[in-house]
């Protein structure tokens, strides 16, 4: 009996009884309620419409032009039937590996420093410095890397070297460096401590129990990191535009300007050869497959290790 | 006082169960303490056979910053070698803290400032120029929550030994064979060392990490509540092991459990608020404490 309660003549009195429900009320409540519903569902199909459609009329029209000559022959001259891209999809795989070599180191690195040694001024800094890089548009680093790669190159060494696939995979690594790193960072910080501290109580040092326990602990995450940066970067045509520039046949050397799944789609689409076109249909889904195997592996790589 | 005599008698008894059980292995000194009442001369019995040895680690004068907070002060403990010392504290009286500090695990923590003396076999360890990595091969932890590394059984065990360098195959599955022995986990998982260690359970995982401690022939063995997280039939089971291991090792405990403090160590330590209240034999602690504050914990009127 301490608390002293509000007069009963003050509050209550005032506050008239609530009003029944009115069956009008209720029906246009209802009527709202299925409309918003409705409403998000087309906006779920419709959001998922484009995919389908996209998947659909490429797998339609490139599963017509592939066989076995696709994955073993060039392109034949124009106006003949048949041929292949084979050089386009080595050199993709070729520069996307050049472009793992730079990217994978750098970017694991990076997210392991940045996990590490984060709380400071210079990690607040990096982490700004990669999400800016992440958005910068692929043709601007493409023209950078020709700045910077190609044209020395090609002045130093009298014209002989100057388009390469070093410098569409230099290109491509630049690209993958922030996904990675982020990811990397990401992954690496939901390690428990209790593991860490459990490696240097049994004197261990520093770097060697991050990249033996801790590290191996996130090797899902990474793994599905390095694979959506894949995915992401074997699917660019701007930066390969003036780096790798593009070739007509087989080429193995990364000194040599090199085909690439995108740009050789490009080249073929707007050719006015029939057959260049269908065999472009045939890249765009070889390259729309090999997207979605890495994204889907990349799935199955988390779910795996958690 | 009856409810104290209660608890004193308790706990006499727990040790005496206790020190029943391994009576036949340890052989009972010739004569017990005359000042002794009777019920407690088999308390005393194995304990006082080994309080007198030589001293293995001594801290000196203690005291441990974090930022401005002042969590040790001026602890001073010495550590006799082959014996258990328990270190008992109601929560947050820096009993973890000063664990922490035996082997430098403190230095991880970056607002962390310890200042005095730690002293393992006459050599102070936070003297300039101590190779840290070395000092941890001595001084071997177990943490409150088990944590195996995401390898199979083998690989926890040897990881240890292998950062000494020992690469050969056979060295290290004798290695292995013998840790997984003391610390009695080998029949459980001798035909499955290639199994991941995250398979077992929770006290198998304790027992494998204590395992992975001892597989670096530590000197000294800090242990931070390693029963907290396990049932009661773990529990008893490392308690058993620390009681075996005692021959070989020096053992350092943290323990929130009183009665876990009395059954199996040789000494206690009580922690309150950062400082060293009082350090005893068990048996006297238990039964006769010198420091009102350390009755009135013993005796459950706070913490």
């Amino acid at each position: 009996m301490a608390v002293a309660q509000p007069s009963p003549s003050t509050v209550s009195s005032r506050v008239k009884p609530l009003p029944p429900i009115s069956k009008s009320l209720m029906t246009r409540r209802k009527g709202a309620n299925q409309l918003m519903w409705a409403l998000c569902i087309l906006s779920t199909a419709l959001a998922i419409i484009p995919l389908l459609l996209v998947l659909y009329y490429v797998t339609i029209q490139g599963v017509k032009v592939l066989n076995l000559d696709f994955f073993t022959q060039v392109q034949k001259p124009m106006g003949e039937a048949g041929g292949g891209m084979k050089h386009a999809i080595f050199g993709t795989m070729m520069m996307v590996g050049i472009a793992s070599c730079i990217g994978l180191p750098i970017g694991i690195l990076g997210g392991i420093f940045l996990s590490e040694f984060g709380n400071n001024r210079l990690a607040f800094y990096v982490r700004f410095a990669a999400d800016v890089l992440n958005g910068i548009p692929s043709i601007v680093i493409g023209v950078f890397v020709y700045a910077v790669a190609v044209l020395p190159v090609s002045k130093a060494t009298n014209g002989n070297v100057s388009f390469s696939a070093w410098a569409g995979g230099l290109a491509l690594g630049i690209m993958m460096i922030p996904t990675i790193m982020r990811t990397t960072e990401e992954i690496v910080k939901l390690v428990p401590s209790s593991l860490r501290e459990g490696a240097l109580a049994l004197g261990d040092t520093r770097w060697h129990s991050t990249f033996k326990i801790v590290l191996g602990a996130a090797k899902g995450g990474v793994i599905t990191g390095i694979l959506l940066a894949i995915a992401r970067v074997s699917g660019e045509t701007a930066p390969l535009l003036f780096t790798a520039l593009g070739n007509n046949f087989f080429n193995s050397d990364p000194k040599q300007p090199t085909a690439s799944l995108p740009v050789t789609i490009y080249t073929f689409a707007t050719s006015a050869d029939d057959g260049w076109n269908a065999l472009a249909w045939g890249g765009a889904f070889v390259l729309v497959a090999m997207i979605l195997v890495l994204s889907i592996a990349a799935r199955y790589a988390t779910q795996s290790k958690q | 006082m009856p409810a104290s005599t209660q608890t004193e008698k308790s706990l006499a008894q727990e040790k005496i169960m206790a020190d029943q059980k391994i009576a036949s292995t340890e052989k009972m000194p010739a004569t017990p303490p005359s000042s002794a009442p009777a019920s407690q001369v088999m308390l005393n019995a194995d304990a006082d056979a080994n309080v007198g040895g030589a001293t293995k680690m001594k801290a000196t004068n203690v005291n441990l910053h974090y930022g401005t907070k002042h969590a040790l002060k001026a602890v001073n403990a010495d550590f006799t070698e082959r014996t258990i010392t328990a270190l008992i504290g109601p929560s947050g009286c820096g009993k973890s803290t000063f664990l922490r500090c035996l082997n430098r695990m403190n230095d991880l923590i970056e607002s962390c400032k310890v200042e005095g003396d730690i002293v393992l076999d006459g050599e102070n360890i936070y003297a300039r120029g101590v190779d840290v990595v070395q000092l941890r091969q001595r001084v071997g932890m177990v943490f409150q929550k088990p944590n195996p590394f995401p390898m199979t059984i083998w690989d926890n065990i040897a990881y240890g030994p292998r950062l000494r360098g020992i690469k050969n195959k056979a060295m290290l599955n004798d290695i292995v064979e013998e840790s997984l022995r003391s610390s009695a986990l080998w029949e459980e998982v001798k035909d499955d060392l290639k199994k991941s260690a995250l398979g077992l359970s929770g006290g198998q995982q304790q027992r494998l990490c204590i395992a992975r401690a001892l597989a670096t022939k530590p000197e000294v063995l800090l242990m931070d509540e390693p029963c907290s997280a396990l049932d009661p039939i773990s529990t008893l089971k490392i308690e058993e092991l620390m009681r075996e291991l005692r021959s070989q090792y020096t053992i350092i405990i943290v323990t929130h459990n009183m009665q876990q403090a009395a059954r199996c160590s040789d000494k206690t330590a009580f922690f309150l608020l950062g400082e060293l209240v009082e350090v005893d034999s068990s048996a006297q602690m238990f039964t006769h404490p010198k420091d009102k504050r350390t009755e009135d914990y013993i005796t459950g009127r706070f913490g």
